[in-house]
C-alpha cells in the first residue's frame, strides 16, 4: 500500500511540470497586452516600454517561465498587476472560499445522488426509478447559472428569505459557521450541487443495477442474508466508483464554478479567474490556474489511493 | 469621543451589508452601493477599474488639485478649484505652472497638506529614483497627464509644475492625480522597510484628504468608508455616516441585491429589469455622459470612407431614437463628440441627425445604389468596458445602413484583443482589412476627446488615431488650443477644433452612454451630472 502510494505521488511530478508549462503557455499565447489593466490605450509608447521593463515582460518567454516557476516552487506566485497584492494570498483566500462551497455542494450532491441512484437502481424500471432518473437528468441538464438566477429571483428578490450575493456580513474573512453566514451559502451550494447530484445518481443507479444482477448477490440471498446485509455488500461494491466520481466532481467544482460564483458574487476561485481574465492579469491568472490544477492532480491522487485502500485489486 | 464615534461607525459598517434591517440603516445612514467592478478599485490613490474607480475610491477618499463640478445636471461638468485655490501659467515660460494651495487641509492621519505633499505625489508616478515610486500607479496616472514632468515646492502652499511642452490642458489632466498622505506612507514604510510592501499596507489602510476615510478593506468583497466630518469643504462634508462599496459584477446579481434590500444603489442595472425596479419604487438616474460610442473610420489608402459624402451619409442614415428604444431609453443622441451645451461645441455646420433622403442622395452622388452597395468592414467586440451592447447595436446599424446602400460586415473580436488592435491602426495586419473600429471613449479631457484622434502626431502606435486621420489644418487647431492658456480662449480654440471634427466626420457618432444607476427612494440629495462621476458626499439617506 505504501509503495503504491509513493508510486502515485512520484507519477504526479511530471504531470505537475506539464501543467505549469501548459498554464504558462496558454496564458501567454492568448492575444492582448498583459499590462492592459494598468495601462490605458492612450499610454505613450515610451510609457508602455517602461512598464514592460519594470514588470519583466520584455524578457524572453523561457526566461519569464523559469523565473516564474522558480518563485512558484518557493510559494511565491508573484504580484497581481491589477491590484498589487500577492497572488499567493489572493489565490489561497479564494481557494478556501471555493473549497468550503464546493465541499458543501459535493456533500449535498453526493448524498442526494446516492439516494436517487440507489432508489433508481433498487427499483429499476419502476415509477420510482423513472422519478429518480428524471431528477438525475434534470441535474445533469439544467444550466446551473440559469438555476442560480431563478433561485435568486424567487428566494431573494421576491420572497426575501435568503441573501442574493456575497459571503456574509463583513466578508469571507469574518466567516463563521452560524445561521447568518450559512444562509449566504444555501443558494450557491444548492445550485452548485445539481450537476454532481445528477452524475452521481446516474453512476450509482447503473452500478447498483449491475451489482444486484451479479451472482454473488443471488448467493448472498440464497444463504439467507438479510436485505440490509445485501444492501451493505452493494454499497461496498459501489463505493469505490462512486467515490472516484465524487472526487472528480469536487475537482471540477473547485475550478469550474466561474458562473455560479459570479452570479452569487461568492469570493472564490471562479470569481478570481473571471476577474483575472477580464483584467488580463497574467500573474493572477497563472497563479490561480496553477493552484487549481495542483488541487485537481492531488485530489485525483488521493482518490486513487483511497480507491486502492477500499479495493486492493486496483493496486495490481 | 471622536474615537468612540469612529469605532461605532466602523462596527455598524462591518455588520451593515445584508444584515441590518432597513429601519436600522435609516437611523445609521449607511449607504450601500453595488458596483459593476469585480474587485474594489485600488485604494492607494490612483484607482484602477477606469472611471468607476475614480468615482468610488478616488473622489471619495482623496482630493485632487483640480476637480469636476458635479453640482449641475443640465450643464456640462467643468473643472473647478479643489486643493488648489488658483493656478496660472508662467507667461515667460509656458511649460511652468504655479498652483496655490489651500492652507486648511489635513489628511485623514492628521498630517497637513502642503506643497511638499504635492511634489511627493508627482514623484510617486514620475520619478523612478524616488523611494516611494510605484510602477503600478504609473499607467493610470502618467497617461492621463502626458506632458507633466516634475513638481517643485516654491513655499509651503505654492507649488510649481513643469510640463514637457506648453500644455493648456494640464489643469484638466490634474483631476486624475489624487493626493495621498506622504506621512502615512512613510509610517507604513518604517513598519515594513520596503516600498512595495509599504504601498500594499497603505492600500489596506489609506489616508487621503477626501470626504470619506477607509475603515475596513476586504479585498474583492467590500470597502467600508466612514464620513470625514472634519472635511475642509462644507458643501461636501458628508451627511451620511458611512458608505459600503460592494463589487457585484453580474448585472442580475446587482439587480437582485437591490430588489432584496441588500444594497441601496446599484450601477448599471440589468436593462430588462428596469421596469421591475421602477415598479418596486426605486429611482433610476441617468444623464448622457461624456462618452462616445462610435465607428472610428479608416483614412488608409483605399478606404471607402475617404469620400466625405459617404461619411456624412452614414451619420445621417439611422434613427438614433429608434436605437435608444433598443437600449431601454438609456442613451444620448450625439450631435458630435461633445453636446451643444458644452464649451467645446463650436457650432459645426454639419448637423448630425436622421435624414434618410439626404443620406441616400449623398450615397447616390458617390456612385452607390441598392444594386451596387458599398462594402464596409467594422471591427467590434462582444462586450467590454463602455461598449454598452455592442452586438445588438452593431447589428442595428448593419440593418439600418443597408437602406443607404452600405453592405456592412462585422468582425467581432474579444474585447482585450480589439483594445490592443486599436493602438495598432488601420494599416496593421490586426485590422484584418477593417474600414472602421468600434471602441468607445471618454471625452472629459480634450486630449482623450479630440486630439488623439485627429493629430498627425498620434498615428499608431503612438496613440489611438487608428484611422490615420489628420492634416496640417488639424495640427494647427490643436497647437492653438494647447498653447492658449486663458480658460475661455482655450475653450474657444477647442470649440473650433470640435466644429471641424464634426464637419469632417472621422467618426460615425452613434450614441452617448446615459450611465443608468438605480437607487432606493430613501437616498436623497442625488445630482446626476453629465459626467462619468457622481458626488456621494452631499447625499443623505432617510
Amino acid at each position: 500500500m505504501l509503495g503504491y502510494s509513493l508510486r502515485r505521488i512520484i507519477y504526479t511530478a511530471p504531470v505537475l511540470f506539464g501543467v505549469s508549462v501548459v498554464c504558462f503557455a496558454l496564458v501567454h499565447i492568448s492575444p492582448g497586452d498583459p499590462l492592459i489593466s494598468i495601462l490605458p490605450a492612450d499610454a505613450s509608447v515610451e510609457l508602455q516600454n517602461r512598464l514592460r521593463t519594470l514588470y519583466g515582460f520584455d524578457r524572453s518567454y523561457p526566461e519569464q517561465f523559469i523565473l516564474w516557476l522558480g518563485r512558484a516552487l518557493q510559494g511565491d506566485l508573484g504580484t497581481s498587476i491589477a491590484t498589487g497584492r500577492p497572488v499567493t494570498t489572493e489565490v489561497m483566500r479564494a481557494v478556501g472560499n471555493t473549497l468550503m462551497l464546493a465541499a458543501v455542494a459535493t456533500a449535498i450532491g453526493f448524498v442526494l445522488g446516492c439516494f436517487f441512484g440507489f432508489v433508481a437502481g433498487y427499483f429499476s424500471n419502476s415509477p420510482l426509478d423513472k422519478a429518480a432518473s428524471a431528477a438525475a437528468v434534470f441535474g445533469v441538464s439544467v444550466p446551473h447559472y440559469w438555476l442560480g438566477m431563478v433561485l435568486v429571483i424567487i428566494f431573494s428578490a421576491q420572497l426575501g428569505w435568503l441573501p442574493a450575493a456575497g459571503a456574509g456580513p463583513g466578508g469571507s474573512s469574518q466567516w463563521r459557521f452560524d445561521m447568518v453566514h450559512l444562509s449566504y451559502m444555501v443558494l450557491p451550494a444548492i445550485t452548485m450541487s445539481v450537476i454532481p447530484m445528477g452524475i452521481i445518481a446516474r453512476t450509482v443507479r447503473a452500478l447498483v443495477a449491475e451489482i444486484l444482477a451479479q451472482e454473488f448477490v443471488i448467493g448472498l440471498r440464497a444463504r439467507g442474508l438479510s436485505e440490509f446485509g445485501v444492501f451493505m455488500h452493494v454499497v461496498k461494491n459501489a463505493a469505490p466508483t462512486a467515490l472516484a466520481v465524487m472526487g472528480v466532481q469536487l475537482g471540477y467544482l473547485l475550478g469550474g464554478s466561474i458562473l455560479i460564483e459570479t452570479v452569487f458574487s461568492w469570493p472564490g476561485t471562479g470569481m478570481l479567474l473571471n476577474s483575472a481574465i477580464f483584467q488580463r492579469d497574467l500573474p493572477l491568472l497563472q497563479g490561480t490556474i496553477l493552484v487549481l490544477a495542483l488541487f485537481f492532480v492531488v485530489l485525483n491522487m488521493v482518490v486513487d489511493i483511497m480507491q486502492s485502500a477500499l479495493d486492493p485489486r486496483i493496486k495490481r | 469621543m471622536g474615537q468612540s464615534k469612529h469605532m461605532t461607525i466602523a462596527a455598524l459598517l462591518a455588520t451593515s451589508f445584508f444584515t441590518i434591517p432597513v429601519s436600522a440603516l435609516a437611523q445609521d445612514k449607511i449607504l450601500r452601493i453595488g458596483m459593476t467592478a469585480a474587485d474594489i478599485p485600488r485604494t492607494l490613490g490612483q484607482p484602477d477599474q477606469g472611471f468607476e474607480g475614480n468615482r468610488f475610491t478616488g473622489m471619495t477618499i482623496y482630493d485632487s488639485l483640480t476637480a469636476w463640478d458635479l453640482t449641475k445636471e443640465d450643464e456640462a461638468s467643468v473643472v473647478i478649484p479643489s486643493l488648489a485655490t488658483s493656478w496660472a501659467v508662467n507667461p515667460d515660460d509656458t511649460t511652468k505652472w504655479i498652483f496655490n494651495l489651500r492652507d486648511d487641509v489635513t489628511f485623514h492621519d492628521g498630517s497637513p497638506l502642503n506643497a511638499e505633499a504635492i511634489v511627493w505625489n508627482v514623484q510617486k508616478v514620475l520619478d523612478e529614483d524616488a523611494p516611494h515610486f510605484d510602477a503600478s500607479q504609473v499607467g493610470v496616472t502618467a497617461s492621463r497627464m502626458p506632458t507633466l514632468r516634475s513638481a517643485r515646492a516654491i513655499d509651503e502652499f505654492t507649488v510649481e509644475l513643469t510640463t514637457s511642452q506648453p500644455d493648456s490642458f494640464l489643469p484638466i489632466n490634474l483631476t486624475n492625480l489624487f493626493i495621498a498622505s506622504p506621512a502615512h506612507w512613510q509610517a507604513k514604510f518604517d513598519e515594513t522597510g520596503d516600498s512595495e510592501a509599504a504601498w500594499a499596507a497603505f492600500a489596506a489602510d489609506p489616508s487621503g484628504s477626501g470626504p470619506f476615510r477607509v475603515t475596513n478593506f476586504a479585498a474583492r468583497e467590500r470597502l467600508e468608508l466612514a464620513a470625514n466630518k472634519d472635511y475642509w469643504n462644507p458643501d461636501r462634508t458628508p451627511k451620511l455616516d458611512g458608505v459600503v462599496l460592494v463589487p457585484l459584477p453580474e448585472a442580475n446579481a446587482r439587480t437582485a441585491a437591490l430588489l432584496s434590500g441588500q444594497v441601496d444603489w446599484i450601477e448599471a442595472p440589468a436593462p430588462d429589469a428596469i421596469a421591475q425596479i421602477e415598479a418596486r419604487g426605486f429611482t433610476i438616474y441617468a444623464n448622457p455622459q461624456p462618452h462616445v460610442w462610435p465607428w472610428q473610420l479608416s483614412f488608409a489608402e483605399g478606404s471607402p470612407w475617404l469620400d466625405k459624402r459617404v461619411r456624412h451619409a452614414a451619420n445621417l442614415c439611422f434613427d438614433r431614437d429608434e436605437l435608444s428604444i433598443l437600449l431601454g431609453g438609456f442613451m444620448g443622441s450625439p450631435k458630435g463628440t461633445v453636446d451643444p451645451t458644452h464649451p467645446w461645441w463650436g457650432n459645426p455646420s454639419f448637423d448630425i441627425r436622421y435624414d434618410l433622403d439626404e443620406a441616400q442622395r449623398l450615397m447616390s452622388e458617390a456612385g452607390f445604389s441598392a444594386d451596387n452597395p458599398l462594402k464596409v468592414k467594422v471591427q467590434t467586440s462582444a462586450s467590454g468596458s463602455g461598449q454598452m451592447q455592442p452586438i445588438p447595436m452593431n447589428e442595428y446599424l448593419q440593418q439600418a445602413l443597408r437602406e443607404c446602400y452600405f453592405d456592412v460586415e462585422l468582425d467581432v473580436l474579444e474585447w482585450n484583443t480589439l483594445f490592443t488592435n486599436w493602438r495598432r491602426g488601420a494599416y496593421d495586419e490586426s485590422a484584418n482589412g477593417a474600414h472602421a473600429i468600434n471602441v468607445t471613449f471618454a471625452t472629459m479631457d480634450p486630449f482623450f476627446a479630440m486630439v488623439r484622434f485627429t493629430s498627425t502626431q498620434t498615428f499608431p502606435p503612438v496613440s489611438n488615431n487608428w484611422g490615420h486621420f489628420g492634416n496640417d489644418e488639424f495640427d494647427a487647431l490643436i497647437e492653438d488650443a494647447r498653447t492658449t492658456f486663458e480658460d475661455d480662449a482655450r475653450d474657444a480654440a477647442l470649440a473650433r477644433l470640435h466644429a471641424r471634427i464634426v464637419e469632417e466626420a472621422p467618426f460615425v457618432w452613434v450614441a452617448h452612454d446615459a450611465g443608468p444607476r438605480a437607487m432606493s427612494s430613501r437616498v436623497t440629495g442625488v445630482v446626476q451630472p453629465k459626467s462619468w462621476f457622481i458626488d456621494i458626499a452631499p447625499m443623505d439617506i432617510e
